[in-house]
């Protein structure tokens, strides 16, 4: 076995960077879909829930609909993520090799989760009016617990990649692996996991909700109550998920600082190992300092440490081969935080409308900001993963194994790079026409409209 | 023994990817050959139907296969996925098509598109198992050494064994489907569809058991060593149960016995996967033996109980889908549930606003000072629960009285 391992030797790869920017790709467009397996079934689930409840037509429409919607971008998520599970071989096979009886299990049980939430929502789908009300109810729950624990395993290998643990190298071989303790023994998962659950929530909520609210800024046709409830829901979990995911990513960013900080340098751009050290908005790092930027003095021991004279370590403290792109990971960051903090300061915006009015806010510009939102989230959203991913280059494996030693020997890299541009483009097309397909078509409400009062069981 | 166990389950795996994902992959090529006019139309919505519920389903077994096999045997699947990474990427591109065309099939309203729609199910009904065919017949003629990308990177692939599988992966798949879609046209009460794919499944039976039959010959020439293992020992009695099963499925077929010819069809794809496994065993690829590849013992039991536990809630789940499906209520003009039961207006589930709001600010405040300024894991766990029950408590006073009514 010993001999083995090492004849997956590291080979000198000339399109390193196409292979991480192919990687790179096939999550981007995967993680707003994983984003709507997380939140959006149990949407549709309390809105089917309410249904049952008041015997509303208006939430039976809405969660089937909703529901047709979930099933597609579920087809368009298996494939994409299919195609992840087929680039940890064909991009990184010795990451694979090297590593795949530490972390693999992780993927063993996503593997189930995601078998139970295709099965689940095959049967949550064809059952409607097949399958009794409570019955079609209890088919919906498997699939948000799956979301739930698919997300938990996948995050928990991310996790292990940053911070790994539960094993031993010895002489390029893994020894005393124990899988557990590497997956799920790892404080930075849990941070991680709960900053990634409430931005599936968010990017859900916003994406959602623009939808209805670009319908009522256009004024197309009649904001009746079906599109006020369509609305409401997810607009309501974004904009409290908003602020929340503040107090998240500060526990995130505390919990980088302590364990990965060369990323926190690189996040800032900090050359020098600082005590009190400043926080630059915008700028440009080059030369070991950031130009152009606005200087504020001591944030950044206050935001990583909660002191204002705390020590931050800067690039300096380990050589140039082992720091991260400073750019592509500061600009990231900043860009996740500045939208971040819109979308929070929406949220609040929201929610001190309803403290004080008791309804939800009908300005136009608040429906515009809406409608933005749900893009802007998604930024936000890709723009984290690059800021960690990016920021623990150039280690696949966090100080353990640097990607360069993980990639394929194989050629090609840039033609398959390519036709999955080409594919993923195309893919993208299909799945804007068939949303604006399932959009137009008629809702089957009893007038059409959905103006029916909300106590009156016969107009179902 | 333990070493040996999650091979059990890839090649588990693989037979349930073949036979049900296959027919599936089918199902496409079906489409594609359905004809013209309407009752081309009926065929292909036919193929379509009976596949819709189940094929993301089907398709999970990949994934199944994937992370087990380099969970259990990184060496191996390192080795394998550089090498033969053109047509596992060709295989990728096949499933991308299968899952988009779907998708899109949900949306279309013309026959133009539908017809568009089903052509890239077709094409990829095409790439995928004659991608995936060829990858096993790499690795099933030494071609694949251990390595980095240590094998050439289309002789690989693009070899008389290759070629053989894939064409026999493509003609699995097209029979199996024929023979389930007649099956289920059984179950819609459709005499006319019946009979189209009773003819499709003789045909492409009699097709399948050629090229395996022929192919042999083919072996016989390029991958020698793999030829003397599936005509001795066990391999030949499996191969032989395979021969038989597939006799058994074109006399059922043929007397319109289609339930059983399911499971008599799929058993001969069985018998056929683990042929290989006996041909082959302990040997993975050359130089590797199934011990050798093997991850280290923790690891392994870890996996092992992981798959058997997960096998415990996904089989009945699995049976439920199929029992459900198999049993005609997922068709379109299947028997309609229950009425819904009537319940309370939902001004009773509000709850106390003001006593509600002064909880949330509380859970709040507890949440950021045990998050955001303790530093302590427990702090954090209990700060991270409170505002999570802030996020729903707020969601719970919000939403009843924003949707309700005319409010």
């Amino acid at each position: 076995m010993n001999l083995l391992a090492a004849a997956l030797a590291p080979v000198h790869q000339q399109y390193l960077l196409a292979a991480r920017q192919m990687q790179a790709l096939s999550f981007a467009v995967h993680i707003p879909l994983v984003c709507f397996g997380i939140s959006f079934p149990l949407m549709v689930l309390f809105v089917e829930w309410l249904g049952q409840r008041t015997g509303d037509p208006v939430y039976r429409t809405l969660a089937r609909r909703w529901s047709r919607i979930v099933v597609a971008l579920f087809a368009v998520g298996v494939i994409t993520g299919t195609i992840l599970s087929f680039e940890m071989g064909l991009l990184w096979p010795n990451f694979t090799a090297t590593f795949g009886s530490v972390f693999g299990l992780g993927f063993a049980i996503e593997g189930f989760s995601f078998f139970l939430e295709a099965i689940f929502i095959g049967i949550y789908i064809y059952g409607w009016d097949r399958l009794s009300p409570r019955a079609h109810l209890a088919s919906g729950i498997p699939v948000v617990l799956t979301g739930f624990t698919g997300s938990l395993m996948v995050i928990a290998v991310n996790a292990w990649m940053n911070h790994p643990g539960g094993f031993h190298l010895r002489g390029g071989q893994v020894v005393d692996v124990n899988p557990l303790k590497a997956l799920f023994g790892n404080s930075f998962l849990w941070s991680e996991l709960i900053h990634m659950y409430i931005a599936g929530y968010m990017v859900t909520g916003f994406l959602v909700a623009g939808a209805y609210a670009f319908g009522r800024l256009r004024n197309s046709r009649p904001f009746t109550r079906y599109e006020r409830v369509a609305l409401v829901i997810p607009l309501t979990i974004a904009c409290v998920a908003a602020p929340v995911q503040v107090l998240v990513g500060d526990w995130v960013a505390r919990e980088v600082a302590i364990k990965q900080p060369v990323k926190l340098a690189a996040i800032e751009g900090l050359y020098k190992t600082t005590r009190g050290a400043p926080e630059h908005l915008l700028g440009w790092y080059t030369d070991g300092q950031v130009k152009y930027g606005i200087e504020i003095p001591h944030l950044l021991s206050l935001l990583a440490f909660h002191s204002w004279n705390a020590t931050v370590k800067g690039l300096q403290t380990v050589p140039p081969s082992q720091r991260p792109p400073i750019n592509v990971t500061r600009l990231s960051f900043q860009t996740m935080v500045g939208i971040g903090t819109l979308l929070a300061l929406l949220g609040v915006i929201y929610l001190a409308v309803w403290v004080r009015r008791k309804q939800i806010p009908a300005w136009r510009w608040f429906d515009a900001a809406v409608v933005l939102a749900g893009p802007a989230a998604t930024v936000a959203l890709i723009a984290g993963w690059v800021t960690t991913e990016v920021g623990r280059q150039p280690w696949v494996v966090y100080r353990v194994m640097p990607t360069s030693a993980a990639v394929t020997g194989a050629g090609g890299i840039p033609v398959g790079y390519g036709t999955l541009v080409v594919t993923y483009v195309a893919l993208a097309f299909a799945v804007a026409w068939i949303l604006r397909r399932l959009a137009r078509m008629p809702l089957d409400l009893p007038d059409g409209g959905g103006t029916a009062p909300a106590t009156s069981p016969q107009a179902a | 023994m333990l070493d040996a166990l999650p091979l059990v389950f890839v090649l588990a795996g693989l037979v349930l990817y073949a036979v049900l994902a296959g027919a599936d992959f089918g199902a496409g090529l079906w489409q594609l050959a359905g004809g013209r006019g309407e009752h081309g139309d009926a065929i292909r919505d036919h193929a379509h139907h009976s596949m819709a519920p189940v094929w993301e389903a089907n398709h999970v077994w990949l994934i199944f296969v994937l992370t087990v096999t380099w969970t259990a045997y990184p060496t191996y699947f390192g080795s394998v996925a550089s090498t033969l990474s053109v047509p596992l990427f060709l295989a990728a591109l096949g499933i991308i098509l299968r899952g988009a065309s779907y998708a899109l099939r949900a949306g279309v309203s013309t026959r133009r598109q539908l017809r568009a729609v089903d052509s890239a199910f077709a094409v990829a009904s095409l790439i995928t198992p004659f991608a995936l065919g060829t990858v096993i017949g790499g690795i099933a003629s030494n071609r694949v050494p251990v390595g980095n990308a240590a094998g050439h990177l289309f002789s690989s692939w693009l070899n008389p064994t290759s070629i053989l599988i894939g064409a026999l992966a493509v003609a699995t798949s097209a029979y199996l489907a024929a023979v389930y879609l007649a099956a289920d046209a059984v179950r819609v009460g459709e005499r006319s569809l019946q009979d189209a794919f009773r003819t499709r499944a003789l045909g492409a039976g009699v097709a399948t058991g050629a090229i395996a039959l022929g192919g042999l010959v083919v072996l016989h020439g390029d991958a020698h060593s793999l030829f003397e293992g599936l005509v001795h020992g066990a391999a030949l009695a499996v191969l032989i149960v395979s021969v038989l099963a597939g006799g058994a499925t074109l006399a059922l077929v043929s007397s319109r016995r289609f339930a059983a010819a399911r499971y008599s069809a799929a058993l001969a794809v069985a018998a056929v996967v683990a042929g290989w496994a006996f041909a082959r065993y302990p040997v993975l690829l050359p130089g590797l033996t199934v011990r050798q590849a093997a991850a280290p013992h923790d690891t392994l039991v870890t996996l092992v109980v992981a798959v058997i536990a997960g096998g415990v809630i996904l089989f009945p789940s699995l049976g439920l889908l199929f029992s459900l499906t198999l049993g005609g209520r997922f068709d379109p003009h299947g028997p309609p549930g229950e009425p819904s039961a009537e319940a309370p207006a939902l001004q009773a589930m509000m709850a106390g606003p003001a006593l509600g709001a002064r909880f949330a600010v509380a859970l709040l405040i507890a949440g950021i000072g045990l998050l955001n300024v303790a530093s302590a894991a427990w702090a954090h766990a209990i700060g991270v629960t409170c505002l999570f029950a802030f996020m729903v408590l707020v969601f719970a006073l919000i939403v009843p009285r924003a949707v309700a009514g005319d409010a």
